[in-house]
């Protein structure tokens, strides 16, 4: 980051209460300008009411927030003009083709209608749309549908984009083309806010990382130093029938050794990374043990959540 | 981006999905069709006007009517559309004036009706209506018939913004009985008592009998408020509807952010 840059988002004690119960709990956010801020959560957690409150909206009952230099209480106006939203639901019309999304909408963020067609026809080609762009919307699939979403938010070169759970619902390679096109966009100096529910995507795009619950801030961090407060990487070795006991022997002396007889698996902490993986084998083929599956996964946010409010009540 | 401006592209958009999906629009035109064969034809012979007019003069402005209020339903369909799909929160986060939304939704609903009124005087033509009258006269009523498509559409906005599914469904209901206790197909003078007093003071009526003043069609009232004081109620009555509902649907427009 740039020394000195001013930062493009910067929110203060956010709160959103409905009929008095805090959806959003005195949120505090900074984002760097070309920054990819993941906010990971559980449903209910309060993401996407805090991006509802800072596209403008929802109105918060307390706190305050600048976006891109425009206040969002004074200048929702100046707001508007200055971010890019990605819903849940791919907010395009279905019975218009690609092409006249962008130009419609291009259009209505003030754009010429020939500044409009040329913005659309280069968007439709960094997104891989072409040979659709003439289609009604209607025949996308899920992938094509969120790529034309982010495609329209980028007509007027946001400074900001929120994207609310931007993968949910699409296969992985869709969602590899999101990740590729949510990368892409910050490099392009966009300041990127993505709620996710997966740790490994908030892991994949973001610089830093916060963990929301309950509408309140559990952690905000770099991803590798949250992940060493997360604890490490698990290893899952999924063992042939009858040998669960002899694994479990055999591995006694690893870190956070556990067994799961119904699933038939023996779940390690990879504390020492890949060596603790070699370790892993070589001590099961002492025993005598093949293994019919290994894998090695980044702790789930269930665990994510337990190593945090462990850490909330300590 | 002003108000009008988005508008007008918003009213493009609809204009687009016509063209690209021509089912929707003519669907709407055939419902409106057979609704004038039904009453015109397979009905009409059956009804008696007071004064033994011929019954399709009494129904066609009637039931220009009846295609005003019905379509009421297309905003509030395409206006919770619009906001399930996120299309609403979209066109929210835009720096753009709220008040396109409405317009465009407007200027698309306006035309659709304006289509529907000259499908249904060209048919009415050939089931035997004429109108004895001037062509500024004719124009007047439709002119008529469109200010209270106009207050309607506040009624779309305002129940697309407040109702949520069930209710939405129940609107689609209230709009039959709002529609037949009235003057649309029967005159107020063969309705009991109560009824007739429903019927004069609906909206829709004073609209359809001063649209058949302005045709020259038969009325079916010889005496009584509507008689007299048709027009101006078909002036004010979609005031009126207008000046409540529109403060009422921006109001809830801002609630979207409480």
């Amino acid at each position: 980051m740039v020394e000195g840059m001013t930062d493009v988002l910067d929110a203060v004690g956010l709160t959103k209460r409905y009929r008095g119960v805090p959806a959003l709990d005195g949120l505090d956010l900074t984002l760097p300008a070309g920054s990819i801020h993941g906010l990971l959560g559980p449903n209910g957690a309060g993401k996407s009411t805090a991006v509802r409150v800072l596209a403008t909206l929802l109105r918060p009952d307390a706190g305050r927030a600048t976006i891109a230099g425009h206040d969002l209480l004074t200048d929702a106006r100046g707001v508007r003009s200055a971010i890019g939203l990605v819903g849940q639901t791919a907010a395009v019309d279905e019975v218009l083709s690609g092409r006249q999304n962008l130009v419609l909408f291009a259009r209505l963020g003030g754009v010429s209608r020939g500044d409009a067609t040329r913005r659309a026809t280069e968007l439709l080609g960094r997104f891989d749309l072409e040979d659709a762009a003439d289609r009604s919307v209607s025949t996308y699939s899920g992938g094509m549908r969120r790529k034309l979403d982010i495609a329209v938010t980028l007509l007027r070169r946001p400074a900001l984009l929120f994207l609310d759970e931007p993968t949910t619902g699409l296969d992985p390679r869709a969602r590899a083309e999101v990740w590729s096109a949510v990368r892409r966009i910050a490099h392009d100096g966009t300041a990127v806010l993505l709620t996710t529910q997966y740790l490994d995507e908030a892991d994949h795009l973001a610089d830093r990382i916060t963990v929301l619950g309950a509408g309140r801030v559990l952690a905000s961090d770099a991803p590798d130093t949250l992940k060493r407060r997360l604890g490490p990487d698990r290893i899952v070795v999924t063992l042939p029938a009858g040998s669960l006991d002899t694994a479990e022997a055999a591995l006694e002396g690893f870190d956070g050794t556990s067994v799961d007889a119904e699933r038939s698996t023996a779940t390690v902490d990879a504390s020492g990374g890949p060596r603790t993986l070699l370790a892993v084998l070589a001590a099961l083929e002492r025993s005598g043990v093949t293994p019919e599956d290994v894998l090695l996964r980044r702790p789930t946010l269930d665990e994510v959540f337990l190593a945090l409010t462990d850490k909330e009540l300590r | 981006m002003n108000a009008l401006r988005s508008g007008g592209l918003l009213t493009q958009r609809e204009l687009l999905r016509w063209i690209r999906q021509p089912a929707t629009p003519l669907l709407n035109l055939v419902f409106s069709v057979m609704q004038l064969l039904i009453f015109g034809v397979l009905f009409g012979g059956s009804i008696v006007v007071p004064g033994g007019d011929d019954y399709i003069g009494y129904l066609v402005p009637g039931l220009l009517t009846l295609t005003v209020l019905f379509g009421l339903s297309s905003t509030q369909t395409a206006m919770t559309a619009d906001a399930t799909r996120g299309i609403t929160d979209r066109l929210r986060a835009m720096p753009m004036n709220s008040s396109g939304i409405v317009l465009g939704r407007g200027g698309a609903d306006l035309l659709m009706s304006a289509i529907e009124f000259a499908l249904l005087l060209a048919v009415g033509l050939l089931l035997g209506w004429r109108a004895s009258a001037s062509p500024a006269a004719i124009l007047l009523g439709l002119l008529l018939l469109l200010w209270l498509r106009f207050a309607l559409l506040w009624v779309g906005v305002f129940f697309a913004l407040t109702l949520k599914g069930p209710a939405q469904v129940a609107i689609g209901m209230v709009m039959w009985p709002v529609g037949f206790v009235s003057t649309v197909f029967v005159s107020p003078e063969r309705l009991p008592a109560g009824l007739a007093a429903v019927a004069e003071w609906n909206p829709l009526s004073a609209t359809a009998t001063a649209v058949r003043q302005l045709f020259g069609n038969p009325t079916g009232v010889s005496g009584g408020i509507l008689a007299e004081w048709a027009l101006p109620l078909a002036l004010l009555w979609p005031l009126a509807l207008t000046a409540v509902l529109l403060p009422l649907s921006a109001h809830a427009y801002r609630n979207l952010s409480r």
